[in-house]
């Protein structure tokens, strides 16, 4: 069996848990063992790096000195924000030897760099191509989504590897594998406001807005997306978006993990899709 | 270095980024593909600009400026800089060093609570949990109204779990923080 370390990050306790479910959910399905971090702390998301260099990077090197230490040479990160978070940190450090030396000195912690974080796409397709694909025996039978990668799983000089930043494709064509119709549309890489949810609530809903119009006016029939804030935007504050007199907007918003158990028969209820703000539940029911 | 030797704002952001800001030829594509940038004073090719144009009155236009705090952090004008320049990291330097000076214009003050609010909650449990994370912004923003009808739809759902989430390991945490915050030197 297959063993992958498992970074959850803090959304998917709490508001990004239908990310949790269906992460663990799929591993099962596709006979992968998830091993869960020893003792992880959070990356320090966008308020580290917003105030100081130094916890931007000595947060995230705590969790791959862990890693290291408990023997994961592949950690899975499925938030966005913590893969570009702990992706980056093993960019800048195998970029600086000085780094790393700070990084030793800040957390008496010693990594050598053998751990290798891996993305909410590139773990799907890592599974798709180990056997999963041949367990996709509910198709989602032409189910119009628009794949929606955000910021941070498609940007980042090295952080994201294998596409291009601005067309990227490795989530279409999983959800192609799960049977969905992928529509072209002009918002897959646009940012969705991120974490200004609550400080600059105006902003995020403009630019959800803007995300949410143009999926439908492609025919999308839910946006699916890998990243627990771009989700919370998306679907907790549609109804925001709605009371502003925008819209109206009635569009699901699943993750591609969702998608994926679906397609491999998971129930819908242990992916989470009875959790969403906005009705996923027509998703599963092949109604949407 | 200017004539008299001494560092010039380039010449901070170089050391703290690496960026040669020097070598923005101000094309705008950065400010153009801003997703933020309807909501700020300046975009991300005018921070460059200001960085390179230095000097007091430069210096304290740019660190006064409400971009810094608007920048969410997208990556879209380090993705497309046809120099390659880096310019999110050259506004988290700015940024930086506003905070330290604190320049913050008054109406970006809850967007620097929030990141605060956040950091507390780290510092001492390790990890970022909802329950405190929304109150400590709340008492520290002053912004004690938005969302509260939120909450009860987040419970329901089993999205706001109440007890915070406490890692063995907070100790080591508080001692990271402490070693960060008392490092003034530049990565």
């Amino acid at each position: 069996m297959t063993t992958i370390g498992y970074y959850p990050g803090c959304s998917l306790h709490g508001t990004g848990r239908e990310l949790d479910m269906s992460i663990k959910a799929l591993a099962e399905v596709a006979g992968v063992e998830l091993k869960e971090l020893e003792d992880w702390n959070c990356c320090g998301a966008s308020a580290a790096h917003s105030l100081n260099h130094n916890l931007a990077i000595a947060l995230p090197y705590r969790n791959l000195a862990l890693a290291e230490e408990q023997g994961l040479t592949e950690v899975l990160a499925p938030c966005a924000a913590c893969f570009s978070r702990l992706k980056g940190t093993t960019v800048r450090l195998g970029r600086s030897d000085a780094l790393l030396e700070k990084m030793r000195g800040i957390t008496e912690r010693e990594f050598k760099g053998s751990v290798t974080i891996l993305s909410i796409i590139e773990f799907v397709g890592r599974l798709l191509d180990e056997g999963l694909r041949e367990k996709l025996t509910s198709p989602l039978e032409g189910l119009k989504v628009a794949p929606y990668y955000g910021c941070l799983l498609a940007r980042g000089e090295d952080i994201v590897e294998g596409y291009d930043a601005e067309q990227p494709t490795g989530m279409d064509a999983a959800l192609v594998a799960a049977g969905c119709e992928v529509v072209p549309w002009n918002f897959a890489v646009e940012c969705c406001g991120g974490g200004f949810s609550m400080s600059m609530t105006d902003a995020v809903v403009d630019l959800s807005n803007a995300i949410l119009t143009d999926a439908e006016q492609a025919g999308a029939r839910a946006i699916v997306t890998g990243c627990p804030m771009c989700h919370s935007n998306l679907d907790m504050r549609q109804r925001t978006i709605n009371e502003a007199g925008l819209g109206p907007h009635d569009l699901p918003i699943v993750y591609l993990s969702e998608i994926l158990g679906l397609a491999a028969g998971v129930e819908p209820e242990r992916l989470g899709l009875d959790r969403h703000f906005v009705d996923a539940m027509r998703v599963a029911e092949r109604s949407a | 270095m200017t004539k008299t030797g001494q560092k010039t704002l380039a010449d901070e952001v170089r050391e703290a980024t690496g960026v040669a800001v020097a070598e923005c030829y101000q094309c705008g594509k950065c400010t153009a593909g801003c997703p933020m940038a309807r909501y700020m004073d300046m975009g991300p090719s005018q921070i460059m600009r200001l960085v390179q144009i230095g000097g007091e009155d430069a210096r304290r236009r740019l660190l006064a400026s409400t971009a810094l705090w608007s920048c969410v952090g997208c990556l879209t004008c380090t993705q497309r800089c046809p120099k390659d320049l880096d310019p999110a990291a050259v506004i988290d330097a700015v940024r930086e060093m506003a905070n330290r000076e604190g320049t913050i214009p008054h109406e970006q003050k809850r967007i620097l609570k929030f990141h605060e609010a956040f950091l507390k909650t780290v510092e001492h449990t390790g990890r970022m949990s909802e329950v405190p994370l929304t109150g400590l912004y709340k008492m520290m923003s002053g912004d004690l109204l938005s969302d509260v009808l939120l909450a009860p739809v987040m419970f329901a759902k089993g999205k706001l779990p109440l007890v915070p989430r406490v890692i063995p390991g907070r100790k080591e945490i508080r001692r990271i923080f402490k070693a960060c915050l008392h490092k003034e030197d530049k990565p």
